[in-house]
């Protein structure tokens, strides 16, 4: 599973890259979390709000920062 | 009900002495805190409900290729209730304009959504009345409309950074979301929200019940009253540097009224500091060139100085 975090480095951002973190260590999964900062490749998603997550190329939700146990619910 | 309690608690409870200068001070305080943040709990938690219906994404869609005019006027009032932070500024520029969203109207949006947000005006509310806030909101939009009409019409396209009109946009599946998701989404979004603004909210409050209670009447009707030329443009210049602490200036700004400053030089000061700001314009220098950076300032600059203007000569 690969998931990405998009933002451009704001605190809002870097909170969510964290939940995700924890949630996939808590869930168990095997998953690739990288975060996403390159303009080009956040626009090519379409999502205009910021923080973003993105599961195999979905775009989960834009524009929030989730708790450890939403994020949970969406891997 | 408020005003009670906060009597009871500074003059019965405490002890201090009524029409004393720490007692009024605290009394003040103490009402002026427990009213804004009730307000700002229950209005911060409905527009985070209705906000959920405009993601961005559903707002590109209503304003690409609409003409200019009546795009402007769309522009402005989506800009009210369409979520923004200025971190997303850039995604959300080039979204726009990619999807054909004209520079004027997308300018209208960026202008009119972090001047019409939902904490100043409820502290505006709060501490002014349903009038001011009334007015604030009213030439608020005028201000986003008329600025966003005169960029597009200097036609300045090409002082956009050359790589956004070359940027591939993708196209992103809205998540719908059901009401239960929406009311949590709003329930976190309050919570953060307040979480941040709590503390300027406190100490803003605090100097202004200091300066309620110990600054002299008058003290600011030379400089800052009606008659003062210079009063409205050193306000707004004043107003750049103090963004995203709209929550703390407003009840210093109040205090200062009571003491004589004019009540368009508060409007075009709250403006200024909502709308204009130094983090804002290194962040949207990544998408405009100086010279476009600057047309959007002056214009909006000169916009608020003119409300000024005007609400000192008819108030």
């Amino acid at each position: 599973m690969k998931i990405e975090v998009l933002g451009t480095g704001c605190a809002t951002c870097k909170t969510l890259y964290e939940n995700v973190k924890k949630a996939v260590e808590e869930s168990g999964k095997v998953a690739d979390v990288v975060k996403v900062e390159e303009i080009p490749k956040i626009m090519a998603y379409g999502v205009m709000s910021t923080p973003a997550l993105v599961v195999d190329g979905h775009v989960k939700f834009s524009g929030k920062v989730a708790s450890v146990a939403e994020i949970m619910g969406i891997l | 009900m408020l005003k009670s309690f906060a009597d009871y608690i500074a003059f019965s409870t405490l002890g201090l002495v009524p029409g004393s200068r720490f007692g009024e001070a605290l009394d003040f305080f103490i009402y002026d805190t427990l009213k804004i943040f009730l307000l700002l709990t229950t209005i911060i938690y409905v527009v985070a409900i209705i906000r959920t219906s405009f993601p961005p994404e559903k707002t590109k869609c209503m304003l690409s290729h609409k003409r200019e005019y009546v795009g402007n006027v769309l522009a402005a009032l989506l800009g009210i209730v369409t979520p923004f932070c200025s971190c997303s500024a850039v995604p959300l520029f080039i979204g726009f304009v990619e999807s054909g969203v004209p520079l004027g109207v997308t300018f209208s949006f960026l202008i009119s959504s972090p001047m019409v947000n939902e904490v100043a005006l409820i502290m505006l509310w709060g501490l002014f009345g349903w009038k001011i806030a009334l007015i604030y909101i009213g030439t608020g939009l005028v201000v986003a409309i008329v600025a966003g009409i005169v960029i597009g019409k200097l036609k300045m396209e090409k002082y956009v950074q050359d790589y956004v009109w070359e940027m591939q946009v993708g196209t992103a599946e809205i998540v719908q979301l059901s009401f239960r998701e929406k009311l949590r989404y709003a329930g976190t979004y309050t919570r953060d929200l307040l979480k941040k603004i709590w503390p300027y909210v406190v100490v803003g409050v605090g100097l202004g019940a200091f300066i309620h209670g110990y600054v002299p009447e008058d003290f600011l009707v030379r400089w800052a009253g009606p008659g003062n030329p210079f009063a409205v443009p050193i306000a707004v210049a004043l107003g750049v540097p103090l963004y995203s602490n709209a929550a703390g200036v407003i009840p210093i700004v109040h205090a200062l009224m009571e003491k004589g400053m004019a009540i368009g030089t508060v409007l075009a000061f709250m403006m200024a500091v909502t709308a204009l700001s130094l983090p804002e314009a290194i962040i949207l220098k990544n998408v405009l060139k100086n010279r476009l950076l600057a047309v959007f300032f002056g214009i909006v600059a000169t916009a608020i100085i003119c409300v000024g203007y005007l609400f000192n000569a008819i108030l």
